[in-house]
């Protein structure tokens, strides 16, 4: 059981995650540059696979040179670029280099890329992969064929509280962790009464006890930054006054650090939140910055130099 | 004969109807009478995590979510047996490909649309 499994199950103290810069080449080298602003601060990384429908350093190599270099990566694995059998197989071949944790998704539709021509697959959809990757994890692929040699996955999966309708959400995070989600990692989003909303549905029904459940917040500078999601993220919403409150602020990279920082206490203070998962545009330091001044993720049980 | 008649049949009547894409294993009874296959996903289990503030598809801007619709019409639509509408939040497996043109009047009665791969039920 990796650590991050260990942490999972205990909930002894807020869990951070962070998604990992998407690659473009390199070597190892640049792997492990781009890790430094992530070891001793988060728990794991999420490789994520072709973000955004753009083509980038597949999650498979990706997952296994994180784990090489010591830190837990979270392996996404969208249903956009695969079908069914190419989705297996690159579970089955990650965990062969001891990645053992993955989150599925159903992947933002091509036309959000930069290849908008590219054939959609969606053979299979978010709920049906993570039942699949369950299925591996018991030793079996979907075709019942057996896996000669077994390894238990950890699997986690997403949820958008902030997308309508908001009861089917709750809904559907049950649905997944009926599939054998542990973990449940959610969209950006900025109305907090919305996620209160979605948490309180998950406690009730449930979910927040069986997996972990991780509002994400994002860190950037700007209120550009907020329009250009406002206007072309698929599934993330920021509010009027919220772009005002940067854009007018005498310091905006400032203000956006203190509405992060406002966020992730709001977020972590929700009685069936076990943590926060952390989408850094800023690489300037801030990332360490939150987790030290909120002590949350390995910094705040004082093991700053434990690898993630 | 009647194999090759039967879905040209059903095209015909479900068609026009529900903008059926012929997948050959029909659940329209558990989402509201909303054919997923128009979802531009082919989600069998959305919406997705891409629906706009107003509803509409992620893909299709100008489209309703299909999945927002087969919700709301599970829970609204006049008639509906009380076992379907709680059936819109059932995990349905993946589509069976082979089955796609084929009539799912027919796989109905012959049990084919509710065949799953060994492994689907192990997996969950």
């Amino acid at each position: 059981m990796s650590d991050f499994e260990v942490l999972l199950t205990s909930r002894e103290r807020p869990i951070v995650t962070a998604e990992f810069p998407s690659m473009d080449g390199g070597d190892l080298a640049t792997v492990e540059q781009a890790l430094t602003h992530y070891r001793g601060f988060v728990d794991a990384v999420n490789i994520t696979d072709n973000p955004a429908a753009h083509a980038h350093a597949s999650n498979v190599s990706m997952a296994i040179a994180v784990k090489q270099l010591g830190i837990e990566p979270i392996m996404q694995v969208v249903c956009r670029d695969k079908n069914r059998i190419a989705a297996q197989a690159d579970v089955v071949g990650a965990s062969m280099h001891g990645v053992t944790t993955f989150c599925a998704l159903t992947g933002d539709d091509v036309t959000a890329g930069d290849e908008p021509e590219a054939r959609r697959v969606f053979d299979i959809d978010g709920p049906q992969l993570i039942s699949i990757m369950s299925g591996l994890s018991r030793g079996s692929y979907l075709s019942g064929r057996e896996l000669k040699h077994k390894k238990e996955l950890l699997i986690g999966a997403v949820e958008n509280p902030f997308a309508p309708p908001a009861d089917v959400r709750i809904r559907r995070a049950r649905m997944k962790v009926d599939a054998g989600a542990r973990f449940l990692q959610l969209q950006i989003g900025y109305e907090p009464g919305v996620l209160e909303s979605f948490i309180e549905g998950c406690r009730n029904n449930g979910v927040t006890e069986r997996a972990a459940v991780m509002p994400t917040i994002i860190l950037t500078k700007t209120a550009g930054a907020l329009r250009f999601m406002e206007s072309s993220v698929p599934g993330i919403h920021v509010p009027q006054p919220v772009i005002s409150r940067i854009a007018e602020a005498q310091d905006p990279a400032e203000e956006s650090f203190q509405l992060v920082r406002e966020q992730v206490e709001h977020a972590l203070a929700l009685a069936g939140v076990a943590g926060i998962h952390i989408t850094d545009f800023r690489h300037d330091g801030s990332l360490e910055r939150l987790v030290r001044e909120l002590s949350i993720g390995p910094v705040s049980v004082g093991t700053e130099a434990r690898s993630a | 004969m009647f194999r090759k008649l039967l879905p040209i049949v059903e095209h015909v009547v479900k068609g026009p109807v529900w903008d059926c894409q012929m997948c050959g294993q029909c659940v329209l009874h558990s989402t509201g009478m909303t054919c997923p296959m128009t979802c531009p996903k082919t989600l069998r289990n959305g919406p997705c995590g891409g629906v706009r503030t107003d509803g509409n598809c992620e893909v299709k801007p100008e489209m309703r979510c299909v999945w927002v619709k087969a919700n709301h019409r599970a829970e609204t639509m006049p008639l509906l047996p009380k076992s379907w509408r709680e059936e819109v939040g059932h995990l349905r497996p993946p589509v069976n490909n082979q089955l796609k043109g084929d009539s799912s009047w027919l796989n109905l009665m012959n049990g084919k649309d509710r065949e799953t791969p060994e492994g689907w039920e192990v997996s969950h």
